[in-house]
């Protein structure tokens, strides 16, 4: 137990210290995640919501697969990343390889499915309530999708924190494609990775403790900010 | 209409914004190396110097000695510092690299826990150890990974006459891990586990370890330098590369590798010819 509270101590030490290099490791972990859940709720919501109203055959198993996809394994999707950006593979010419451009990507791929399948279950929910009167002043299924989009845009806010939640926690992808190199591609979780294999398990842990503080001030930010934004709009 | 292009602009605002280059360094080459090398902090220690001298930032890819190889053959990487010699020449002479170099050494060694079950403490053949292990079927922690010690592991157990992987999940475990990762996952169920010196020496969870066996001009282990052949791969970018193989061969560079220590202790043994 000494171990974890030494770790705790170790942690808060570092954050208090503003140790350039950590918190350049910080940012990076957040530009590179924010941007790839920005990127992935640009085309999992409209992808989801479109899912959820529209009416074809084979949706059913569209749906069932998407579902499945949330659970893609970080490491398959890192590895899949690497073939098509290496320079052997067919976008080397692109030379994203090594890259935060690359750990975006890998990192879009693992949470697009996530959004859009949060996505798909919160539109059908509001369309399944709203359907009649959408059709009744003559919008149709797929014209619907931003007016439930909107409507929904509350709820929506889970899909995109457990999309985040995905990309920031993961590692299995990131350190694949984007080498974990120092200054450059390195990240609070690539760099855990590499401290615990050093064997500095105090120190990995408290980069453990530091990157659940980011998460939760940013859930925090983002419930506080939809919770203004109810307020303002419902008063 | 509208709305696809404004998402189609976001993405690439997005991707745009995330491939601008973190620093400001303009001339940089990546090198395909092992975990041995950055785990033990040579790297770290080594590489700035360089950087200061010719402005040529040095980007580390660290992972197995296998993996490190593959990559290069994928053409990913300027430089490739790894160890394992019988692959490293095959590597040149398919003609992926274009000449290799001795950069270092060090040794490996095997480390156990004190109440060393197969007794192999304070013996100095490697293959006579390995042996002793295998019959008393103690816990032995291989990396199974590919990497350079893993093929001098393997070696070893060839040059002793046992196919240790039939006995795979029993007493010999085989993590498919890294060095440290490794050296966590061992000395955690009381195996025996072989390493690079280098790694043993700055590992920070080392327990009531200590290294059993040393010594042996079989456990030698030398690093090698190749540059990655750019007649194969245009993407190389092969003069700062060479600039690096250079400064590493140089009495600069041998005298950098020598001065590195922890604890006290010199890490790695230049060698360069």
């Amino acid at each position: 137990m000494q171990d974890f509270a030494a770790s705790l101590a170790h942690a808060i030490g570092l954050i208090l210290s503003g140790d350039a290099e950590l918190w350049a490791i910080v940012l990076l972990s957040l530009r590179v995640s924010l941007s790839a859940v920005l990127i992935a709720a640009v085309i999992g919501m409209p992808l989801g919501a479109a899912l959820a109203v529209a009416r074809f055959p084979g949706r059913q198993a569209l749906i069932v697969l998407l579902n499945a996809l949330m659970g893609l394994p970080p490491v398959v999707v890192g590895l899949v990343v690497y073939m098509m950006l290496s320079n052997a593979g067919p976008l080397g010419v692109l030379q994203l390889l090594y890259t935060p451009a690359a750990m975006i990507i890998a990192q879009v791929v693992l949470v697009m499915p996530i959004i859009a399948a949060l996505s798909r279950q919160v539109v059908e929910t509001l369309d399944r309530e709203y359907s009649e009167q959408l059709r009744s002043i003559g919008v149709s299924r797929l014209g619907s999708v931003p007016t439930l989009l909107w409507d929904g845009r509350f709820n929506l806010l889970t899909a995109v924190l457990a999309g985040f939640g995905r990309a920031i926690a993961e590692v299995g992808a990131v350190i694949i494609v984007g080498g974990n190199i120092n200054h450059v591609t390195r990240v609070m979780t690539t760099t855990i990775a590499l401290e615990t294999s050093k064997g500095n398990l105090a120190l990995a842990l408290a980069l453990g403790t530091i990157l659940i503080f980011i998460a939760i001030t940013v859930n925090a930010a983002t419930s506080a900010a939809g919770g203004t934004a109810r307020r303002l709009f419902h008063a | 209409m509208f709305r696809r292009f404004f998402m189609a602009t976001l993405m690439a605002a997005g991707v745009a914004a995330a491939a601008a280059p973190a620093s400001a360094a303009e001339e940089f080459i990546v090198v395909q190396s092992t975990t041995s090398t950055q785990n033990s902090g040579l790297f770290d220690y080594m590489l700035p110097k360089f950087s200061e001298k010719t402005g040529i930032e040095v980007r580390v890819v660290a992972v197995g000695t296998g993996q490190a190889i593959k990559n290069a053959m994928n053409g990913d990487g300027d430089v490739l510092f790894v160890h394992a010699k019988p692959s490293e020449e095959k590597f040149v002479a398919e003609g992926y690299g274009v000449e290799r170099f001795d950069v270092m050494y060090n040794d490996f060694v095997i480390v156990g826990p004190p109440s060393d079950p197969a007794g192999i403490s304070g013996m100095t053949d490697a293959t006579a150890a390995l042996t002793k292990i295998a019959e008393a079927e103690a816990p032995f922690a291989s990396r199974g990974d590919d990497s350079g010690t893993n093929k001098a592991e393997m070696r070893l157990w060839a040059a002793a006459g046992i196919d240790p992987t039939a006995d795979s999940g029993r007493w010999y475990r085989e993590t498919g891990s890294g060095m440290g990762a490794t050296l966590n996952t061992g000395t955690a169920m009381d195996a025996y586990i072989m390493t690079d010196r280098a790694t043993w020496i700055a590992f920070g969870n080392k327990g009531d370890y200590e290294i059993m066996v040393e010594g042996d001009p079989q456990l030698f282990n030398q690093y090698g330098v190749i540059l990655v052949n750019p007649d194969r791969f245009p993407n190389v970018r092969a003069e700062s590369g060479q600039t690096f193989i250079d400064w590493l061969l140089s009495d600069e560079g041998q005298e950098t590798i020598a001065s590195y220590r922890v604890d006290g202790q010199q890490l790695f043994f230049p060698n360069a010819k």
